[in-house]
């Protein structure tokens, strides 16, 4: 079979098994976009804006652990995709992005629409070619996909010169099965020994704690994971990348820890005296002050990527490799194991963690007269029973939907927890929305971020993609609102927004349903009919208080005993403990 | 403290940039870097000098085999090693005092005057960092007129070896 460079392309990702491609065509990608004309395998997706195709993708690979692919063209188009890449490269999502570039020829001629793409996306990668002969082009797109979707996940680019891809000039075509690469060979398997004192040190523990991140949704080390708390029955925590790996309903779980953790999975942290870090990096919203974490505790670190351990926390017991690898190891080990959890010592401290439990750190005014942002995330979980997939923007939004939603299951919370991109929640759910057309995809969100990417309700009704946004509408920038109210004396520098649009007209303009809820007493009432829509596009514009604030908190820098409460808190039982 | 961290890298365009653009993003020291092709033309033979607590040594090594196209890496200082990197200076040598002065200067360290004009005399030299540095030193009385120092290239002692 004789193809052309840009059919070859095209005929990779059919090999490949991609069903979704997120682009925007243009010059450069011309030939390509020729060649997916009149082809039905690889369904080509148009957005409104290349950074919409990047943030698609990236979700549709959050939900479904498949790579997701696109295609857009040189210059403005790569240079639009990047703050895509690398909200994907922080948060190790694997993806192929395949951008065209100036013929060969052309190259370094600042040509029109030249951009050195490679160049520019090198430092957000986890690894990017050039392709300069179109006998390389198969192999290339074979080794893109290898990389990205094996190790630690991550995006990868190939770029793409428009003269590769010209239609006159065509070679034999063969897509290899595998590809080895000897500079490149992630590790698996931990090592065996690391593992065995792993699991000694946990047994022997008096106060242990579980650390779990996104490295379990990414590894699909979930079912080991539950596995392996429930067998040791010890307290077990996530950061803001992990939620949905383990039960947030089950006893056991602790809720997230952090910045905005809860206060029994941060004062158990502080306490703690084993620690087991799964698939986390001990990124600075988790730590809070390196000198002050878990000051009592040895530390075991199993994680795929090397360079995250002892990064910034030097740990006891490193684990290099997979997490439902490791996992399962651990997990012959302790049905093996002659040696049991210390039940005494255990009992006191699940005694000492249910005391903080006890100030319900998550309450808030539930009798408020206007609209509670964190009722709003509760009252969506009722609707959806807690099934529905979630997207979310950057703010407090964000951290209400990752505190109120309480995920049970892996890949349902997609968010862009490490570059913490504004923006990414709507074209997120499109791509979960065609990943799982009959599920519910919502998308929380504020005033602020949906105007970041809001082009993108266009390409929701090309498709009819019946996602519902959910607008928490504070008319400020509500995280930035609230860190000048705790650390700039209420100085509310641009933080406020006027003139913002009318959403429900906007929405309809876009050929969509509004609605917009002001008061408490709506809410339901209003939530249950738009979600009762299963097949429309639904933005409900939800006018929410504008000075509730994200609580716990623990301020930049300070250790996880030290946390902002809400007023609404119960008292803590524990009289020792005074809250700062 | 100072490192000599070698590298085996595939010799593909770009390579030296991901290396040079991995310190400069982490904000890692970097104090000389040579690279060239190995007798296997499809590999390069990278050559870092680098500084930093142990805590920074160590991911500086983790980062740099994370890199895809990183095929080796070995930390020279871990063990017994030859450290070497050459010298041309040109230092002016008008006065027949000042002639003698380099001359003799250059055969104490062993280089050699590879080019003489009326006015000036170039000097090739080679050995660890130090070695030259002292040299620098030795000519204070003298002027130099351009100094070119290739960065240090170094191979491990006795059996131990960086290869495939």
């Amino acid at each position: 079979m004789e193809l052309s460079g840009g059919e070859i392309l095209v005929q990779c990702l059919k090999d490949e098994g991609v069903d979704f491609l997120f682009g925007y065509p243009g010059g450069a990608v011309l030939h390509i976009y020729d060649a997916l004309y009149n082809q039905e395998d690889v369904r080509h997706i148009l957005v409104r804006h290349e950074q919409a195709a990047t943030h698609a993708a990236d979700g549709y690979a959050r939900a479904t652990g498949k790579p997701g692919v696109v295609l857009v063209t040189s210059g403005p188009g790569a240079t639009n995709a990047v703050t895509g890449i690398a909200t994907a490269y922080m948060d190790s999502i694997p993806m192929v992005i395949i951008t065209g570039q100036v013929a060969t020829a052309n190259i370094g001629s600042d040509a029109f629409q030249e951009v050195d793409a490679v160049g520019i996306t090198r430092p957000c990668v986890k690894h990017n070619f050039l392709v300069k002969d179109i006998n390389d082009l198969a192999e290339t797109v074979k080794k893109a996909f290898y990389v990205a979707t094996t190790g630690r996940p991550g995006p990868v680019v190939v770029d793409v010169p428009k003269d590769i891809t010209d239609p006159s000039i065509k070679i034999p075509y063969h897509y290899p099965e595998t590809v080895q690469m000897r500079s490149y060979q992630p590790t698996l398997k931990g090592h065996s020994g690391q593992i065995k004192r792993a699991v000694d040190l946990l047994l022997s523990a008096k106060k242990p704690m579980i650390y779990t991140g996104g490295g379990v949704v990414l590894g699909k080390g979930s079912d080991e994971l539950r596995r392996f708390v429930r067998k040791l029955g010890y307290p077990i925590t996530s950061t803001l990348m992990g939620l949905g790996a383990y039960p947030s309903s089950d006893e056991l779980f602790l809720g997230m820890l952090g910045m905005h953790g809860t206060y029994e999975a941060n004062m158990a942290m502080h306490d703690c005296d084993v620690l087991i870090a799964i698939g986390a990096r001990f990124d600075d919203r988790v730590t809070g002050k390196i000198a002050e974490f878990c000051p009592d505790a040895k530390i075991i670190h199993i994680d795929i990527d090397p360079s995250s351990i002892s990064k910034t926390i030097t740990v006891d017991i490193p684990i290099v490799g997979s997490v439902p690898d490791v996992l399962q190891e651990m997990n012959g080990l302790l049905e093996s194991s002659k040696k049991s959890p210390d039940k005494k010592a255990i009992s006191a401290w699940w005694a000492e963690i249910n005391s903080w439990r006890s100030m319900k750190c998550l309450s808030y005014d539930r009798n408020s007269d206007k609209i509670k942002p964190q009722m709003v995330i509760e009252m969506i979980h009722e609707i959806t029973h807690g099934q529905a997939y979630v997207t979310s923007d950057v703010g407090q939004h964000q951290m209400w939907a990752a505190q109120y939603y309480g995920f049970d299951e892996p890949n349902r919370w997609i968010n862009s927890g490490g570059l913490g991109t504004m923006g990414f929640g709507l074209p997120a759910a499109m791509g979960v929305q065609f990943a799982y057309p009959d599920d519910t995809v919502i998308c929380v969100t504020g005033e602020g971020s949906i105007q970041m990417c809001i082009q993108e309700l266009s390409t929701c009704l090309q498709y009819g993609l019946p996602v519902k946004i959910v607008a928490l509408n504070n008319r400020y920038l509500g995280m930035v609102r609230q860190w000048q109210e705790f650390f700039y004396e209420n100085r509310y520098s641009h933080s406020y927004m006027e003139s913002l649009p009318d959403f429900v007209k906007l929405t309809e303009s876009y050929g969509h349903v509004g609605i917009r809820i002001e008061k408490p007493e709506d809410l339901r009432k209003e939530l249950e009919r738009g979600f009762a829509m299963k097949d429309r596009l639904v933005f409900f514009d939800i006018v929410t208080d504008q000075t509730e604030n994200v609580y716990p908190m623990i301020a930049q820098g300070k250790a996880h005993n030290d946390m902002h409460m809400s007023p609404y808190c119960e008292p803590p039982q524990d009289p020792e403990r005074e809250l700062s | 403290m100072r490192h000599i961290i070698s590298i085996l890298i595939e010799n593909e365009a770009g390579a030296l940039s991901r290396v040079a653009g991995l310190f400069s993003a982490r904000g890692y020291n970097i104090e000389s870097l040579t690279v060239a092709p190995t007798e296997d033309p499809t590999l390069s033979r990278m050559t870092i000098v680098t500084s930093g607590t142990e805590r920074i040594i160590e991911q500086i090594t983790k980062q740099l085999n994370k890199l895809v196209d990183v095929v080796k890496l070995l930390d020279l200082t871990e063990g017994p090693h030859i450290e070497r990197e050459m010298m041309l200076i040109k230092v002016k040598a008008s006065s027949m005092a000042q002639r003698e002065d380099v001359k003799r200067l250059a055969d104490i360290f062993r280089g050699h005057i590879i080019d003489v004009t009326t006015s000036t005399y170039t000097i090739e030299l080679t050995g660890a960092c130090v070695k030259l540095d002292s040299f620098i030193d030795a000519l204070a009385e003298h002027k130099i007129i351009e100094t070119v120092r290739s960065g240090v290239t170094g191979i491990a002692r006795g059996e131990k070896s960086l290869h495939l």
